[in-house]
């Protein structure tokens, strides 16, 4: 799972304009993740210019 | 109230695309209502903030208000520390993008546009097939606002296209990760746009050096997402500033996204438009998409006010926007793309043999022709984009 770094994020959009699926909703400064609708494909991840994003492994259930 | 009153035209985004949309909406009699999501035109800054002068005339008179340098000159370093200067044919500005922007917004609101900040758009409204308008949060608190056509002019994170069925996700290949340092403290020559080509230093893109003045200067740069895994572009800047300017204090710093892509086929659906980086507008080779942006954003401004005079928004009649487009500027951009690709394939090694032969043109021969005849003459390939590049122009 995809998770935001608390406090790191610029809001540049980059993340944005890259997600296959749409699933970052980004405001003046806020930024969220919609899980539900994440892939895990972590190329938001891969084209952060500043580390925003931590992939967390989780457990299968 | 904006909230109250009935638009012909929505546009979304307030930087330079969307200003010069909404303005040139009002100046063609309809009217117009800007949202911007940010509190202020023209803040953040998320960009280089050059411009060629002959760009920047085609919609304004430059304003020594906006000028920060102006640039004569250029230099290119080879990965290896080739210093390769020139003269610039006509010159280029470092722009202050606060004033500019918001200079641009005063323009499309002295034709009659509404501009409105905090005003986040999340959603489109829909009549059928049909864009009707959108919603959102003003403040927080939610509105819904309708007209009759939508111009997506929100940036490289633009989704006002895709909830319209437009796929304009940037692939990571064409995805520059890029980041910016305004920094102070340094000497520079203030005429002079530096870029540093080389892989190791950014690969899938270049670092830049545009000067504010004699002792401060933007300094960034972009990598390709072909790349940007495992390195951010913030580790190469850091390695760029600690070695060339390990003194320096920043005083601005920003991170963002440059879709440096063939623009998209598709820009326009029934009642809806994308203009600037929301359309992949920007200059592939070098990223620059202020004049692109303001292009894009002047035609869609003038065909959107068109198409509320005959009364017809179908994306068959809004698809003259696309069309015009494309054949003044979507078509060079599909050059400048495959040389960007020509160029990704240059090693350091032949950046660096091209470097050598174009030092030994005395610096007063030297022009940009010059450079790349030598540069062709090491990568055969590079002839052949350039001239379907100029071939084209």
């Amino acid at each position: 799972m995809i998770e935001i770094k608390p406090n790191k994020c610029d809001f540049c959009g980059c993340c944005v304009g890259i997600c296959p699926v749409d699933c970052i909703e980004l405001r003046e400064a806020e930024i969220e993740i919609i899980h539900d609708i994440c892939i895990d494909c972590r190329l938001c991840e891969y084209i952060c210019p500043i580390e925003v994003f931590e992939h967390v492994e989780t457990a299968e259930v | 109230m904006w909230r109250q009153q009935k638009y012909d035209v929505i546009v979304v985004g307030g930087g330079p695309a969307g200003s010069t949309a909404a303005q040139y909406v009002a100046l063609n009699g309809a009217r117009v209502v800007l949202l911007e999501k940010d509190r202020d035109i023209g803040v953040p800054v998320r960009c280089g903030e050059a411009v060629s002068d002959e760009g920047l005339r085609i919609f304004v008179e430059p304003d020594p208000r906006w000028i920060k340098s102006t640039i004569t000159r250029i230099q290119l370093v080879s990965p290896s520390g080739h210093e390769i200067e020139f003269d610039m044919k006509a010159k280029g500005y470092i722009l202050d993008r606060r004033i500019f922007d918001y200079d641009l917004a005063q323009y499309a609101a002295q034709e009659g546009a509404t501009i409105v900040t905090k005003a986040y758009v999340s959603g489109l409204l829909f009549d059928g097939d049909y864009v009707k308008g959108v919603k959102g949060q003003y403040f927080g608190e939610d509105f819904e606002i309708s007209s009759k056509i939508v111009i997506g002019a929100d940036g490289v994170e633009s989704r006002v296209g895709r909830w319209a069925g437009l796929r304009t996700q940037l692939k990571m290949k064409d995805m520059e990760s890029a980041i910016q340092k305004t920094v102070t403290g340094i000497d520079v020559d203030e005429h002079r746009f530096d870029f540093y080509l080389s892989r190791k230093r950014a690969p899938g893109g270049y670092v830049w050096i545009f000067p504010k003045g004699p002792h401060s200067a933007n300094i960034g740069l972009g990598i390709s997402g072909k790349y940007s895994k495992g390195k951010s572009a913030m580790r190469y800047l850091d390695e760029f500033l600690q070695e060339k300017f390990p003194n320096a204090s920043v005083v601005s710093t920003f991170a963002g996204g440059v879709p440096c892509d063939k623009t998209l086929k598709k820009i326009v659906a029934n009642g809806l438009m994308l203009a600037g980086d929301a359309a992949h507008m920007v200059n592939p080779m070098t990223g620059g998409g202020i004049i692109p942006g303001m292009r894009g954003g002047m035609l869609a401004g003038q065909t959107a006010a068109d198409a509320i005079k005959k009364g017809n928004v179908s994306e068959k009649f809004l698809s003259q926007y696309e069309k015009k487009w494309h054949k003044i500027g979507g078509k060079n951009h599909e050059r400048f793309y495959s040389i960007r690709n020509t160029i990704d394939k240059l090693t350091d090694e032949d950046l660096d043999g091209i470097a050598e032969s174009v030092a030994k043109i005395p610096e007063e021969e030297r022009t940009i022709t010059k450079v790349f005849l030598k540069a062709v003459y090491k990568k055969p390939k590079l002839l052949y984009d350039v001239m379907k590049v100029f071939a084209g122009l």
